[in-house]
């Protein structure tokens, strides 16, 4: 039997719907509709909005916020996020990219969930119907939403296009489940020493994490293979990497330092 | 149940029907509508053998809602062929000798149409990007890819 969808003009009013207990908001379905399928009996009902503002994408200078339905596919074409394309083109083959919003994208468990360790990167705010979070709070407390009612929007500083790096492995190409993702915001100096850096893992532990010693094992030094080797010495540190049918979790920490050393030094 | 009004054009007609609420569409189209071209394999959103192209858009009918569909245009394998004569991506997917067990199909052909309409002379590496959601446990992929690009050959021919 199939569950009943129940459709509000604005997020407000499915906020409020969805507290009721349940039922699960729908975005492009590639979550919860899969789950449904799968039998997910924690699922009673679908919540959405069809709310056009939840689709928009707005630049404005070096701000951009992108509408929490707004999906990958979108994201990829719009011209004004070209260097953050490669994170949006990770997800999925093109049936899913013109399906998986963002929203979505921030609640997908490990190994999906590739667009959302870009935005930890770039330090997005993500806004929600009652409340705007930093995205390192937001996932940590990801499965609690009370207080914060359904994510709207996402909006984060565009990165220069030398600042920001990502990168996906997949055994399966073009398209393949993660054995895990890294995006990086590096910023350098005059000397191309590393000012600052932001670095969000994919696959190293249930979502999205920041490798905050390797942020600072990275700050003042240069990006060469001497100046990157204490960073690539910690990387791993704090994580706990999943295990699946694409790799075990030794597997992937194993390989982490090394594709870290490439992203660094590509 | 109660079942809710869905309106929304179906390879060109316009079709009005009663569903159950939360129905997808995969499961309107097979069982409702009698449109058994798009293929039930994972129903997670991996194999695309029941991709569909909504609006303009690849998409997997296995996800989406029926009721999310009310006034978008549909099209499904069934509606390419036109008065007998089959779409080029058909054509060439069949002189090709790519079907192989050709449960994959449809969706190939709606993953190839897509690209097609908005690219219409792509790359091999457009043709293998287009069709990386869809899974083909023949192994079957150059056949597939050669066909498709064949298709476009001919699209271009025909056009010049």
């Amino acid at each position: 039997m199939s569950l009943a969808l129940s459709t509000f003009a604005s997020a407000k009013e499915a906020s409020v719907a969805l507290n009721e207990g349940g039922a699960h908001y729908l975005g492009g379905g590639t979550l919860v509709v899969r789950a449904v399928n799968e039998g997910d009996i924690a699922i009673t009902g679908y919540v959405r909005t069809t709310d056009p503002a939840l689709t928009k994408i707005d630049v404005s200078g070096q701000r951009a916020r992108i509408g929490a339905s707004a999906t990958m596919a979108s994201i990829a074409r719009c011209l004004e996020l070209e260097t953050i394309w490669r994170a949006a083109k990770a997800v999925g083959g093109p049936a899913i990219r013109n399906m998986a919003t963002v929203g979505g994208n921030l609640f997908a468990p490990a190994p999906y969930g590739d667009f959302t360790v870009a935005l930890l990167a770039l330090g997005a705010t993500v806004h929600c119907a009652d409340a705007d979070l930093s995205i390192d709070d937001f996932l940590a407390d990801r499965d609690n939403s009370s207080g914060r009612g359904i994510v709207t929007a996402v909006s984060f500083d565009i990165p220069a296009a030398d600042s920001f790096r990502f990168l996906k492995v997949s055994r399966v190409k073009p398209k393949g489940v993660s054995v895990l993702s890294i995006a990086t915001i590096i910023d350098t100096d005059a000397q191309g020493v590393v000012a600052n850096a932001r670095i969000g893992l994919g696959c190293m532990a249930d979502r999205p994490i920041r490798a905050r010693a390797a942020e600072a094992a990275l700050k003042g030094q240069p990006l060469t293979k001497d100046g990157i080797a204490q960073a690539v010495a910690v990387i791993g540190e704090g994580t706990d990497p999943i295990t699946d049918p694409i790799a075990s979790g030794w597997y992937r920490g194993e390989v982490l330092p090394v594709h870290f050393s490439r992203l660094l030094l590509s | 149940m109660a079942r809710i009004p869905v309106q929304f054009r179906l390879n060109g007609d316009d079709r009005a029907e009663f569903i159950e609420s939360g129905t997808t569409l995969f499961h309107a189209l097979r069982d409702t509508m009698g449109d058994m071209s798009p293929k039930g394999g994972c129903h997670q959103g991996s194999c695309g053998a029941c991709s569909v192209i909504i609006d303009g858009e690849l998409r997997l009918s296995c996800l989406t809602l029926a009721e999310t569909c009310e006034g978008a245009e549909i099209e499904t394998t069934a509606g390419l062929g036109q008065d007998g004569v089959l779409h080029p991506v058909q054509r060439a997917i069949l002189d090709g000798f790519a079907t192989q067990c050709g449960f994959c199909t449809p969706g190939m052909v709606m993953a190839a149409k897509a690209l097609l309409d908005r690219t219409p002379n792509p790359s091999r590496e457009d043709v293998v990007e287009a069709i990386s959601g869809n899974i083909c446990r023949c192994t079957g992929y150059e056949p597939i890819i050669a066909a498709v690009l064949a298709a476009a050959r001919s699209n271009s021919q025909n056009a010049g």
